[in-house]
């Protein structure tokens, strides 16, 4: 009977190792102890271009990071690219005039939606709209404008 | 044709036309055999004949292709699991190589049965199990695992265990095969003596004439798919029947024959071609 | 020539009886959960054989396959100067991939091995004949304590490897080649998702366990029952069920993270 009881001993150390490990990646690898898909409210907005913005990009302020994107829809209408992003709850003093911009971490990083307060007293809530947006810079777009102006002190001279 | 054995009880077993055939090798071409309430059957023949599957047969782990096989009234193959599973209950079959579970000990084996089926406490389920393996005279090993037992013990433990439920019937697979004298000898005792004691009806299947018509009543002799003869070990021996007299004398060759069917020697040594 | 046809169709109809025989026994397993259920202690039992049995290779494995992991993702992220994201490249690739395909190699190696050899030579030795003639069915009693058995270790085992991998990427990535605390640990949560990455690997790892657990158990019970026959039988289990974890791991990708 003993040996019963070891084994029992063992499993259970087993099953617990298992949970630990569940905790582990839950708390320390993945981001289930900062955000939780599910919380929050949804903010949509539209910009002409998103570039390289994806689903589960990172939304910041001041570099912190409030939310993810959680849809890109292309709105046929308007020719325009809808993206949706859920914000952390706690989150909920933003300004309804807030500026949307993409920006690009890194020279090679990815890109996420950078957010400047505007000064409204009005917040957003859920299923509010940015209005004011900015789209990624693309990069074939900058050096044609920089070859473009080159060409115009060129021809100045 | 009706049997010697003179007992007025209805056969526990009753075997009509059996048939049954492995793929294309046909194994029983129409057998009958009953076997009577408390006495000690045994259904001999030589190896090859299908002994094993016979048992197989009644105790429901093999379906025939014809012909029907009654256990105490009740048609075999006619049972669902459930109730096939139930009238195993009353049977206990003791295997060639005792098929004790290799990873509990002696007393976890003999008490499986008893744990599986019923719902005993604890002590009883040691008191009957430590009294079946002193029937067995294997009390002193109970601690010992299977892979400690020699190849005796372990068929007698094997014993304990298949009488551990007390069966109507215990059928017993080769179990003089690969035995030293003093254990066939231990076995054979044993056989006889739950068989007396209890009125535990037993069938033995076996190829060893001596010790078989030592102990039983009655005896079946198969060969060729057929039962060809019946009687008590005594009206055997005085068989005029050449199969018989070849069988139990042991005589190397007769209408049984030595060698395999094949061609003529010569043939197949200077022919090309094969059998096809 | 049409012999050559006909060897082909009866080797495919054998293939299909087989498959078909497989099926037929894992829904006899499956409800077998049935007399499981009163008796919690075989599925003890066999946890401790097939599930803390294989822990040690599990976890030493993961250690070096996490270690080995960083050593590699930093060469290559340092020619970008990337190091930071040293921390999502391992993990992403332990939680996602390595940990449920790794794992159930190794269990199928281990574990699923071991299960055909032991069905197997219970089925050779008569074992299972016993039971059935004891009026035990070998299906229930044998078969299904130990299938759920494997269906419950294999998420512990592959989340055990995951975790320790990451240690093992964290000792290496932090300790031996400087990459910065803070940075591992917080890349590696910003882009690691509890929903899409860990919940799938652990979806993964239970198709992988119901898929070698049944690969082993079928081809015990199936098996030719002399030594050889056993042999083949085992070589089959390990063979099959790589095969099936790496096919299904492709499928089973496609569907969760292909967009």
């Amino acid at each position: 009977m003993m040996k019963i009881r070891q084994v029992e001993i063992a499993v259970g150390a087993f099953m617990a190792a298992g949970l630990i490990a569940l905790f582990f990646l839950a708390m320390q690898v993945s981001n289930l102890s900062a955000f939780t898909t599910g919380e929050g409210y949804k903010v949509s907005a539209r910009f002409d271009n998103i570039g390289g913005l994806k689903v589960r990009s990172p939304v910041a302020m001041a570099g912190v990071r409030l939310g993810r994107v959680v849809e890109i829809r292309y709105d046929q209408s308007s020719y325009e690219a809808l993206v949706t992003m859920r914000i952390e709850s706690q989150y909920d003093q933003i300004p309804d005039d807030t500026f949307a911009k993409i920006y690009t971490s890194g020279l090679l990083g990815e890109q996420y939606i950078g957010l400047d307060p505007g000064g409204s007293e009005e917040m957003l809530a859920d299923g509010g709209e940015i209005t004011m947006t900015q789209s990624a810079l693309v990069l074939e777009e900058i050096v044609g404008q920089f070859l473009f102006s080159k060409a115009e002190e060129k021809g100045l001279e | 044709m009706s049997g010697h054995s003179g007992s007025a009880e209805t056969p526990i077993v009753k075997i009509r036309g059996l048939h049954f055939a492995h793929g294309s090798r046909v194994i029983f071409d129409g057998i009958d055999i009953d076997i009577p309430r408390g006495r000690v059957t045994a259904i001999m023949g030589p190896s090859g004949t299908g002994k094993t599957t016979l048992l197989k047969l009644i105790g429901g782990q093999l379906r025939p292709d014809a012909g029907t096989i009654e256990v105490d009234g009740i048609d075999v193959h006619r049972l669902s699991r459930r109730d096939l599973f139930r009238l195993r209950m009353r049977m206990g079959m003791l295997f060639q190589s005792g098929a004790l579970l290799t990873d509990i000990d002696v007393f976890e084996n003999v008490a499986y049965p008893l744990r599986e089926h019923t719902d005993l406490p604890e002590s009883m389920i040691r008191v009957l199990v430590l009294m079946k393996l002193e029937a067995v005279g294997l009390r002193g090993a109970h601690d010992l695992m299977p892979a400690e037992l020699s190849g005796g013990m372990a068929r007698r433990v094997a014993l304990a265990r298949a009488i551990a439920l007390d069966p109507m019937m215990v059928m017993y697979d080769e179990p003089f095969t690969g035995q030293d004298p003093i254990s066939m000898g231990v076995l054979a005792k044993l056989i006889r003596r739950l068989n007396d004691a209890v009125q535990i009806t037993s069938v033995l299947v076996s190829h060893d004439v001596e010790e078989t018509s030592a102990i039983a009543d009655l005896i079946y002799v198969i060969s060729g798919g057929k039962v060809v003869e019946q009687g008590t070990p005594d009206q055997l021996s005085i068989s005029t029947s050449d199969q018989v007299r070849q069988f139990m004398r042991g005589l190397p060759d007769g209408p049984m024959r030595f060698h395999y069917e094949a061609l003529p020697l010569v043939e197949e040594l200077l022919g090309s071609g094969r059998k096809p | 020539m049409l012999d050559a046809l006909a060897r082909f169709g009866r080797h495919g109809m054998a293939a299909l009886e087989r498959f078909g025989r497989a099926h037929l026994l894992f829904l006899q397993i499956v409800a077998g959960i049935t007399s499981l259920l009163p008796r919690p202690g075989l599925l003890v039992t066999q946890t401790y054989s097939v599930g803390v049995r294989t822990l040690v290779i599990v976890t030493v494995s993961g250690l070096f396959v996490g270690m080995v992991l960083a050593l590699q993702g930093y060469y290559v992220l340092s020619q970008f100067a990337a190091e930071d994201s040293l921390g999502v490249m391992v993990a992403a690739s332990l939680v996602r991939e390595l940990g449920p395909v790794v794992t159930a190699l190794l269990f199928a190696g281990r574990a699923g091995s071991a299960l055909t050899a032991e069905i197997g030579l219970m089925k050779a030795t008569e074992q299972l004949s016993g039971l059935e003639m004891m009026a035990v069915d070998p299906v229930r009693r044998i078969l299904t304590p130990r299938f759920f058995a494997g269906l419950i270790s294999m998420p512990v085992l592959a989340a055990l490897f995951s975790a320790i991998g990451a240690l093992g990427g964290y000792f290496v990535g932090v300790g031996l080649l400087g990459v910065d605390d803070g940075a591992f640990w917080s890349q590696m949560q910003a882009k690691i998702d509890w929903n899409e990455d860990v919940i799938n690997g652990v979806i993964k790892s239970l198709v992988f366990g119901l898929v070698c657990t049944w690969i082993a158990l079928f081809q015990g019970y199936d098996s030719v029952p002399t030594s050889e026959g056993v042999s083949r039988a085992t070589t089959r289990t390990v063979v099959h069920s790589a095969l099936a974890v790496l096919v299904l791991d492709f499928v089973l990708t496609a569907m969760m993270f292909g967009e």
